[in-house]
């Protein structure tokens, strides 16, 4: 008995969540336009049927744009650079869960006289293995519980809206592909021979290592309190006790932001800065190779806020709506539409994010990274951490993570308030008036004379 | 400037809730949302011109494409003096002069052309003719399919009067005597048949 793999319904999901994919970024790109003009109280895409048909339009005038390589690049990576952009963004999309799921059964050791009584057993040999198969089923005659076996069944009988279920690396997974996007982007801005496209990706690489930490320790809370990286399970821990974002407020915050950096989005779009960079790494881009960088960009906003709607905002549960027992064609609908509601709502708050705060200067990003988001994540970790060994409390303790995560977010800003203090104290100097023109005055009499070229 | 002239301003308090980022961020977002509801709910505060069936209204001194102004007999009111080609900053102006066939003025354009691809649409020119003879006017869609089409002769730029005389969308400028001094019935004389007929 295992977990069935069925190579038709993965294939099935593949391309269903490909196709959709593609649509929906074409449309996320319209949403984004459309919102960016009512924010700036405009009107936005409104010609190609009201607005419905702009992203085919656009899709098809960058399929028959001219493909421009410029002369002096370096044409394998030039060309190689967009597709692992897209690759990367894709292959992070595969352990996302996009609707209702169940956390396959673990294989508990209920043998007596076991080193690991009662803890998940993978067993290695044919022997070991019927040996815990044994001693499970005669646990669950014992207890009137259900035994692995069927809970295998059941598990193999429904449908598990992940492309890859079971993965229980799960998240590491997502942040290891992820991050590995930003070779698209260096290879793009380097090989494109110019120095905004360089600078750029050089922000870019900057940037993305030093916000990989604070959205690492973030997520490190939840896994400890889950005890599993498998987002399936995380959901599952949250349809049990409540979503995350209850207990760990903070922490979604300081993942919120991470992720906003890690897909390159305003206030963290410093790699593509238009007013800046040109176009940032891909100024040299045109045609379909851009439109395959713009892809993976709002694939990864679709799958970051995947994740953020399955690690902090319990994926497809929305209490007292959803049962998770219920597998009928429309309890599955239900949970779908919960989980795209919620995916759709991250969505959209990135892109009125975009309009309400500005871009920050490159040091004050890495000075938000390193000096602020780090020491907090840190903090509110070894809090969880405590709380969640010392339980002082109770069992219910993990509620304490809640005042705690205000409370550290508060004392940072009476930290950050008394660091700042000198700098804010010196704007009140007065700068002595010497007359008009004073600090401007041409030394006449200066030993330093500019060379002369025509002798 | 004095000294007590300058008033020192202090930047203001940074507060605990200023530090945290996060209050702002949320009063920064019910602005975002405020705009956001206006513009979904009532078009009012919409600024968008739906561009080709909505026109904008110009003001009478925007600086578009050029006409060269006609006398009261039709005639082009220019006098070849070069005023307007010299004063040009983008030397756009090409003006080859010939001995006027009428009693009226010595010189008349043989051939005027104005390259509207290097213009930088300035006014100077209008500024420098004393005749009044070329303007700039309302039209600003100005498109063509080759360069040379860009390049507008006298009859081009004469048709150009008519159509916006025929519009109704003359610049302030002939309006007689509201500006400059060109404009003033006194000096309009210079070509103005009647006055040279005395």
């Amino acid at each position: 008995m295992s977990l069935e793999f069925s190579l038709l319904i993965t294939v099935i999901l593949i391309s269903a969540v490909l196709g959709c994919l593609n649509g929906g970024v074409a449309y996320l790109i319209l949403v984004e336009r459309k919102i960016s003009a009512w924010v700036q109280d405009r009107v936005g895409p409104n010609r190609a049927f009201y607005g419905i048909l702009q992203p085919i339009c656009d899709g098809v005038k960058l399929l028959l744009k001219e493909e421009m390589i410029p002369k002096y690049v370096d044409k394998l990576f030039f060309v190689i650079a967009p597709a692992i952009a897209l690759i990367t963004a894709f292959m992070a999309l595969a352990v996302v869960p996009f609707g209702p799921t169940s956390p396959s059964p673990i294989l508990v050791d209920y043998r007596q006289n076991s080193p690991t009584y009662k803890l998940a057993v993978w067993p290695s040999t044919q022997v070991e293995y019927d040996s815990v198969m044994i001693a499970d089923r005669n646990h669950a005659v014992e207890n009137k519980s259900v035994s692995f076996e069927d809970q295998v069944k059941n598990y193999n009988s429904h449908i598990q809206f992940v492309l890859a279920p079971h993965v229980d690396i799960g998240i590491l997974l997502v942040f290891a592909i992820g991050s590995l996007g930003v070779y698209g982007v260096i290879l793009g801005g380097w090989s494109s021979n110019n120095k905004y496209s360089l600078l750029g990706s050089l922000r870019s690489s900057a940037q993305l290592i030093s916000y990989e930490i604070p959205l690492g320790l973030s997520v490190l809370g939840v896994v400890l309190v889950t005890g599993s990286l498998n987002l399936e399970r995380i959901i599952q821990h949250q349809v049990d006790h409540g979503w995350n974002v209850l207990f760990q407020p903070l922490a979604m915050v300081l993942f919120g932001t991470s992720i906003f950096a890690e897909c390159n989005r305003l206030p963290f779009d410093l790699p593509e800065s238009e007013q800046e960079l040109v176009g940032g790494y891909h100024t040299e881009y045109s045609s379909m190779k851009f439109a395959l960088f713009l892809f993976g960009e709002y694939t990864h906003m679709i799958t970051t806020s995947f994740l953020m709607m399955a690690v902090f905002f319990g994926g497809w549960h929305l209490p007292f709506i959803t049962d998770p027992n219920d597998f009928s064609i429309f309890g599955i609908a239900l949970k779908f539409a919960i989980a795209a509601g919620k995916t759709v709502g991250f969505i959209i708050f990135y892109m009125l994010i975009r309009w309400t705060i500005l871009r920050f200067r490159f040091d004050q990003l890495m000075h938000l990274a390193w000096k602020i988001m780090l020491p907090i994540s840190l903090a509110s970790f070894t809090m969880l951490v405590f709380i969640v060994h010392f339980k002082p409390i109770g069992q219910e303790s993990i509620w304490l993570m809640c005042p705690v995560s205000l409370a550290i977010l508060l004392g940072s800003g009476f930290i950050g308030l008394r660091i700042s203090k000198p700098s804010a104290a010196s704007t009140k100097t007065k700068v002595p008036y010497l007359g008009h023109g004073a600090g401007y005055s041409v030394q006449h009499d200066s030993k330093i004379r500019f060379e002369s070229s025509g002798r | 400037m004095k000294a007590e002239d300058i008033s020192w301003v202090k930047s203001p308090e940074f507060g605990v809730m200023d530090q945290i980022f996060l209050p702002a961020i949320f009063t920064g977002m019910v602005t975002t949302l405020t705009h956001m509801g206006n513009t979904l709910f009532s078009s009012k505060d919409v600024v968008t011109q739906q561009f080709p069936e909505q026109r904008p209204n110009l003001p009478a001194n925007y600086r578009g494409v050029h006409r060269l102004n006609r006398d009261d007999e039709g005639r082009v009111k220019c006098v070849a003096c070069y005023m307007c080609s010299t004063a040009c900053p983008a030397h756009c102006i090409d003006i080859v002069a010939a001995p006027s066939p009428w009693p009226d003025r010595e010189k008349y354009p043989e051939v005027f052309v104005i390259d509207e691809l290097r213009c930088i649409y300035c006014g100077m020119c209008e500024q420098a003719c004393p005749v009044d003879a070329i303007e700039l006017t309302t039209l600003y869609d100005l498109t063509g399919h080759s360069r040379e089409e860009m390049i507008f002769n006298k009859e081009k730029l004469l048709s150009v009067f008519d159509k916006t005389v025929a519009m109704g969308t003359d610049p302030v400028r002939t309006t007689h005597g509201r500006l400059g001094v060109a404009s003033e019935p006194a000096s309009r004389g210079v070509t103005g048949s009647s006055s040279m007929q005395t």
